[in-house]
């Protein structure tokens, strides 16, 4: 139970609740069972993304060797750097530390996450609508295993697609938590805001971990 | 009462700086790991090695930089929730698509190494 | 707070605020983070909703009265199913006891003053009629002709309806869905009132939690589903195209992964009602208490694992149907396990016969007979002859209709005067519910006998030897429709004219019933401490 008195509640407060650690905790776990829904969400199009690859492996070999790596793995340590600057940042909030630190690594983070966004236009949709790998819009690839690689490279869009979506709402979430620290919001006694769209942001950090290998390295580079 | 989190009075647990930077490190290196493995050939083991250092690192942030590790027993039981139902989904949805090609009356009662391996095998 | 002026919610009796008149004007109630007031934006939605539904229904059975077809063109009356499909399971079932009663009762009952998140409650609200809009206005435009059910590769190739439009607002209320089973997850875990430990919960929290279980788990997957559907149909991009390597039941695997577990959300929310329902008119304790709340929590759980049966027939694998067979029979055993322990609590109970209470018996003998023809259902064998036939129809409406929509009358009756602090006319009320079981039966049972004797399900026209029980089934849906329209007029009418009802009309325990009525905003004066079981009626032979 809070040892603060009756009353004096901390900035942040609802009403529904008791006290603030009521408040910490319901944040938290919402916030948790949002992210088992993304589970589920994306776990749709992994679930299909499974059968067809059993289905038609050598199809989606060929396919994921139209991706490259490199922007591929850059992406991927891009992402984790900017897991490690939210962690610090929400970090910098617990401690108690002046909103300019705070804000500073929210601030890396979004570059981070627009340079993620940035790489993944620039380097790779673009090239690929270049190139005619994007099925219903620009698709003139005439390869080996053409339908089964066109299944492929829908998958390749759908789930960096969405991936992309989430990030650019993460984006849109950390742009807010900057706003509010910069007005005063959070100290060492509530900082929920920061500390749930942090479990976003590692929830969708942990999406291209797996998205990586699973679009990028089917069947090896060794060819 | 309701349950109110064990976390320590204020905050909750503060994680120091070394260990965020262990883990990122260890993040770093599982990246370029996969990423070198892939130019090897090590046949059906390539996806599996990819995976398995994939779900390393997924451990590794859900542990350290989602608190997990200092989380309750509800948080996990939330999380460990939802991948079991992405796994049902998946097992048996492919418990039908992949075994559209399987005869109709088995020649053992057994299903072994004849179904299952095969069809695991198909996923690598 | 003002009680300066006289609303139509307060009566002489009692002059005192409550969360109706505790503020004025449409803002209050469109901006409004009370979860009552929310219940009750949901309440007048879905029940627009269902008047909806329920007249492509009506226009469906007066078709149905000629074998040739009475009203339309074939293509016209494959868009009456499809839209009374939609409109009833998305934008009225799903919702309808979770977001109106569950709502309004669950921080009553567990103690607290709201949910764990007044604003996104709100926004569930937003999001509802957001997709509910989209829908009835695409439904408006020509609707489709899919049936609620979208199967590629017609709904993605061939269907020229506005699959997209109706598909997205589906998809948008999804969301509504999801964030209300989130809210109600965190609330029940987190602010439950001192002393209301999970065993002391009333058992329709139990089951509105189960329900929140689903919601969060199944609810994304029909997102997903229909998002891959739209791109289909938009991209032709051949996911679902066997000439491509797609594969069509994909569609449906990740379809019914959430539209079974759906209707597991449409009859769960119902049993917790009859729980109550059955406890307050026989005036006693549940029977196995603890089974009851278990075998909700089973239902959410085996839901998930018995999807395919919705495939045995479309090409799935023998290997997938065997498993899936196997596995609905045991979804059976928990509802079982419900059933019994409702009849054990009537034995030698102290019953009373108003309203609510034959909406619950009803329940328990329609959902037992829907029940036990599902399991027809689950048997690979028979479902080869009974699938695609009125046999279907008539299982699923024993449950959804015979089960969750009494459940829903009942609870509506139930709670109604501590919703709006007024009486119904009670006689009126046993008239309807005597009227509506009579018209369901007279709908629906026949339907049996058609399914089983061959006719299909989604035909505009029949053979004529199938004319007389047809006829007879438009019958009992005229007498069903009328049995539903009495009740929403006497329910208005009460709302200005109805006797004021004080904390506790029906002398029921539950937390709920120690608040004035209507509740106030913040439910109680001070959060209770709670240091009895539920339904904690003084036992046989006690003095009362």
């Amino acid at each position: 139970m809070s040892d603060l008195a009756h009353g004096a509640h901390p900035q942040g407060f609802a009403h529904q609740f008791e006290d603030i650690e009521q408040q910490r905790d319901a944040g938290r776990l919402g916030m948790w069972v949002f992210l088992v829904t993304e589970i589920l969400f994306f776990g749709g199009m992994f679930t299909s993304y499974t059968i067809y690859r059993a289905l038609h492996l050598e199809s989606f070999i060929q396919g994921s060797h139209q991706l490259v790596v490199k922007y591929g793995a850059t992406n991927t340590a891009v992402l984790i750097l900017s897991s490690l600057t939210m962690a610090l940042a929400i970090r910098a909030a617990q401690t108690g530390k002046k909103k300019g630190t705070i804000i500073f690594w929210l601030i890396l983070t979004m570059i981070l996450g627009a340079t993620f966004i940035g790489i993944k236009l620039r380097f790779e949709w673009f090239r690929d609508y270049q190139e005619g790998l994007i099925p219903g819009v620009q698709w003139f690839y005439n390869g080996p295993h053409a339908p089964g690689v066109r299944m492929f490279m829908c998958f390749y869009f759908f789930m960096t697609g969405l991936h992309a979506i989430h990030m650019v709402v993460g984006l849109g979430l950390l742009t807010v938590l900057v706003v509010m620290t910069a007005r005063n919001k959070f100290s060492s006694e509530y900082y929920t805001p920061l500390e749930v769209s942090g479990l976003y942001w590692h929830f969708v950090d942990i999406v291209w971990i797996f998205l990586f290998p699973l679009l990028y390295l089917i069947g090896g580079r060794y060819q | 009462m309701s349950d109110h989190a064990e976390q320590s009075g204020h905050g909750g647990h503060v994680v120091p700086v070394s260990t965020y930077l262990l883990v990122f490190l260890a993040l770093m290196v599982g990246t370029a790991l996969t990423t070198w493995v892939a130019y090897i050939d090590l046949g059906r083991w390539n996806t599996v090695v990819a995976l398995t250092i994939a779900v390393i690192k997924m451990i590794l942030v859900v542990l350290f930089f989602m608190h997990v590790k200092y989380a309750t027993g509800l948080t996990r039981v939330v999380i460990l929730a939802g991948f079991f139902w992405l796994g049902i989904m998946i097992t048996l949805s492919c418990s039908d698509e992949l075994t559209r090609t399987w005869e109709i009356v088995p020649q053992s009662w057994l299903p072994t190494t004849n179904m299952i391996i095969p069809m695991i095998s198909r996923l690598f | 707070m003002s009680t300066a002026i006289a609303e139509i919610h307060e009566t002489p009796a009692e002059s005192g605020v409550n969360y109706l008149n505790a503020t004025y004007g449409i803002k209050s109630w469109l901006l409004t983070l009370d979860h009552k007031r929310i219940g009750l934006l949901y309440l007048g939605s879905i029940t627009l909703m269902f008047f909806v539904g329920g007249m492509a229904a009506v226009m469906m059975r007066l078709h149905l009265v000629e074998p040739q077809g009475a009203l339309f063109e074939p293509e016209t009356y494959n868009k009456m199913f499809s839209t009374h499909g939609i409109i009833m399971v998305f934008f009225f079932l799903v919702p309808s006891i979770p977001a109106t009663l569950g709502n309004f009762l669950i921080p009553l009952m567990i103690g607290a003053r709201d949910v764990a998140f007044p604003k996104l409650n709100l926004l569930s609200w937003y999001i509802f009629i957001t997709g509910a809009a989209l829908a009835l206005y695409a439904t408006l435009s020509g609707g489709v002709d899919t049936g609620w059910t979208f199967y590629p590769p017609y709904s993605s190739l061939y269907s020229h309806t506005h699959v997209v439009a109706v598909a997205l607002g589906v998809f948008i209320a999804g969301f509504s869905s999801i964030l209300t089973g989130l809210n109600f997850i965190v609330t029940i875990h987190k602010m439950r009132a001192p002393g209301m430990t999970w065993f002391r919960l009333p058992l329709f929290i139990w089951a509105m939690y189960a329900t929140s279980l689903i919601f969060v788990l199944g609810t994304p997957v029909i997102a997903i589903t229909l998002f891959l559907l739209g791109m289909e149909r938009i991209l032709h991009v051949g996911i679902f195209d066997p000439a491509v390597g797609g594969d069509p039941l994909l569609f449906q695997h990740l379809f019914w992964f959430y539209s079974h577990p759906a209707v597991y959300i449409m009859i769960l929310p119902g049993m917790g009602v009859i729980s109550e329902l059955i406890t307050a008119f026989s005036r006693k304790k549940i029977f196995g208490y603890a089974f009851v709340a278990f075998s909700s929590l089973s239902i959410a759980v085996i839901s998930f694992i018995v999807w395919g049966h919705h495939m045995f027939v479309t090409g799935q694998s023998i290997y997938a149907g065997l498993v899936f067979s196997v596995l609905s029979f045991l979804v059976a055993i928990p509802s079982a396990v419900k059933v019994f322990n409702w009849t054990a609590t009537l034995y030698k109970g102290s019953i009373s016969y108003e309203a609510p209470m034959l909406y619950a018996l009803g329940f328990i003998g329609l959902f037992t007979i829907g029940g036990l023809t599902g399991l027809f259902l689950a048997a690979l064998a028979t479902d080869v002859h009974l699938n695609g036939t009125y046999f279907i129809v008539a299982h699923f409406h024993y449950v959804m209709v015979g089960g969750a929509v009494m459940a829903y009358m009942g609870g509506l009756h139930f709670w109604w005067p501590k919703i709006t602090g007024r009486l119904y006319p009670d006689l009126w009320a046993r008239i309807a519910a005597a009227i509506i079981f009579i018209g369901f039966n007279l709908t629906f049972f026949p339907q049996f006998v058609l399914g089983y004797l061959g006719m299909p399900r989604r035909y505009a026209i029949y053979p004529s030897e199938f004319q007389v029980l047809n006829v007879m089934s438009s019958a009992g849906a005229s007498i069903l429709g009328i049995g539903y329209l009495i009740p929403l007029i006497y329910f208005i009418w009460s709302m200005r004219y109805g006797p004021p009802a004080g904390p506790n009309p029906w002398g029921a325990k539950g937390l709920e019933w120690t608040t004035q009525s209507p509740p106030l905003t913040e439910n109680f004066p001070t959060i209770p401490i709670v240091t009895e079981d539920a339904y904690n009626y003084p036992s046989e032979g006690a003095h009362v």
